[in-house]
């Protein structure tokens, strides 16, 4: 009996958003007489940052600061339709529609800015809250004092609507084939780990990454979804079930003690690096990083079990139980080999 | 229906509250002393995101009466936040980014700074210990730990 180490190894191919029927979401941008600009989403942040890199996205695409841009999210009633959170749309989806909004906004911006500079529109442009007139570096006006003007003078909204839709695709009754997602990012996980064949215990003791996510918004999130997720991963890999329960009516744990989470004294050494290879359709290249990045470490957990011990586990989550009982049934297996031998 | 009064000293200020007897100190918190950074994950003990302090020691708000707190100190997260500041720990996870949808935060600081009031400069191992009861779904607690971390050496302390 002893402590044995292995090493897997476990690659995705993960396809950004779904498509039931169409995956829409839709954005509103409005400016103040203050200048500052509102982006009303119905879409919601679960902290993965998503109020975050809206907020960027917006700021970049009008050519004012980040603090100049405030992103509210999560009331249905208040804001146009989003399909959710979920399968890493968020950043693609809800970023393309707020492109799309920004830049209605920006040219309404920029045709009141026309006026008071006597220019056309089409030489304008904005940077960090001021808008220049191309060449003539002296004709500025401030987004501010456009915002007023726009308000207060000539009575014109500076608002735009924006609404990202992947359509629905339909299957081929002959061949299957469609076209679900929108663009597909990529990870690979390298996992060691560390057997007790006494007592079946499974420690993780590393998990490092390869991320391809198309551009990066931002970075230190990214690094944030990876971190998290590897430690998700791995707790799908070897803790949270939600059987004996399922497939009850009521499928859940009762409690915490019933429903087995990482603690602080669980974590594995976790390593990434980030590829860029920007999407066609996404915000800025955007592909999307969340939910993958609890899928790769869960297979090469799996894996590095097998090179450790030379049994597979076809069952998650790996309970001490699991690996004991095909520990036994492989050496049972071998004692039989060798007296036919 | 009956009620209990309690005083206590609830962020250094004296507090009475008239609520139900069977009124956890977590409510108590969040539905009358309007204090709401004290966060409700699991309401029954098992996550470590209500922890606030009771005469400085790290205590689940959702598993104590309020009438337990009678004549005791309670600190919440918004009594160790300086008007207009931060606590440094509240400054290392927001440098560290260690929070990402923040149930989390309140209890993990508040578990923290106990830690670091009895131990001013913890090992990681140490930090890691003093946390484990406190969950986090999101984060995967090692920038957490890389925060605390950073207020441990600045105490003089912190070295794996
Ligand atoms: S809310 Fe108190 S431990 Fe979860
Ligand atoms: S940041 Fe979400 S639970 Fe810790």
């Amino acid at each position: 009996m002893a402590k044995v180490r292995g090493r897997g190894i476990a690659s995705v191919s993960y396809p950004t958003g779904m498509n039931l029927g169409g995956d829409p979401t839709q954005a509103l941008v409005f400016c103040q007489p203050t200048g500052g600009f509102s982006v009303k989403l119905a879409s919601t942040d679960l902290g993965q940052g998503l109020k975050t890199v809206i907020q960027q996205i917006a700021a970049e695409t009008l050519g004012v600061p980040l603090e100049s841009v405030v992103v509210d999210t999560g009331d249905t009633d208040s804001a146009p339709h989003c399909m959710g959170t979920f399968a890493s749309r968020g950043t693609h989806r809800v970023g393309n529609a707020v492109i799309m909004a920004a830049q209605e906004a920006r040219r309404a911006l920029l045709e009141v800015a026309a006026e008071e500079l006597e220019a056309s529109p089409d030489d304008l442009d904005i940077s960090d809250g001021v808008i220049s007139v191309r060449g003539v570096p002296d004709r500025t006006l401030s987004v501010f004092d456009a915002a007023l003007a726009a308000h207060f003078k000539y009575g014109r909204t500076i608002s735009g609507r924006g609404i990202y839709l992947k359509p629905k695709s339909t299957v081929d009754p002959e061949t299957g084939a469609c076209d679900p997602d929108s663009t597909v990012a990529h990870a690979t996980t390298v996992a060691d780990v560390e057997v007790d064949t006494e007592t079946g215990e499974v420690t993780v003791l590393r998990l490092a990454s390869a991320y391809e996510v198309g551009r990066q918004i931002n970075p230190a999130m990214v690094e944030g979804q990876i971190a998290g997720g590897a430690v998700m991963g791995m707790a799908h890999a070897l803790m949270e079930t939600v059987y004996p329960e399922y497939p009850a009516l009521r499928p859940h744990a009762h409690n915490l003690s019933d429903y087995l989470l990482p603690t602080t004294m669980d974590l594995p050494e976790i390593s990434s690096v980030v590829l860029e290879y920007p999407s066609s359709n996404g915000p800025y290249g955007v592909k999307g990083v969340g939910e993958m990045t609890a899928n790769s470490p869960i297979p090469a957990i799996i894996n590095a079990i097998h090179d450790a011990i030379g049994v597979w586990i076809t069952e998650l989550p790996v309970t001490p139980e699991k690996v004991l009982r095909a520990l036994k049934e492989r050496d049972a297996a071998q004692s039989a080999a060798t007296a036919a031998d | 229906m009956s009620a209990i009064t309690v005083s206590f000293t609830l962020n250094g200020r004296a507090t009475t509250l008239t609520v139900s007897p069977a009124t956890t100190l977590l409510t108590a918190l969040r539905e009358h002393a309007q204090l709401t950074a004290t966060k409700a994950g699991c309401s029954q003990g098992g996550c470590g995101s209500c922890t606030v302090l009771v005469n400085g020691e790290p205590t689940l708000a959702c598993l104590t009466p309020l009438a337990h707190v009678e004549g005791q100190e309670v600190t919440t997260l918004e009594g160790i936040t300086p008007v207009g500041g931060l606590h440094p720990l509240q400054k290392a996870f927001y440098d560290r980014f260690a929070a990402q949808c923040g149930y989390c935060t309140p209890g993990m600081i508040m578990a923290a700074k106990a830690l670091l009031d009895r131990n001013p400069h913890p090992t990681r191992e140490e930090i890691a210990a003093a946390l484990s009861g406190n969950l986090c779904r999101c984060t995967g607690y090692l920038p957490i730990l890389d925060a605390v971390e950073d207020v441990a050496r600045q105490n003089g302390g912190g070295e794996r």
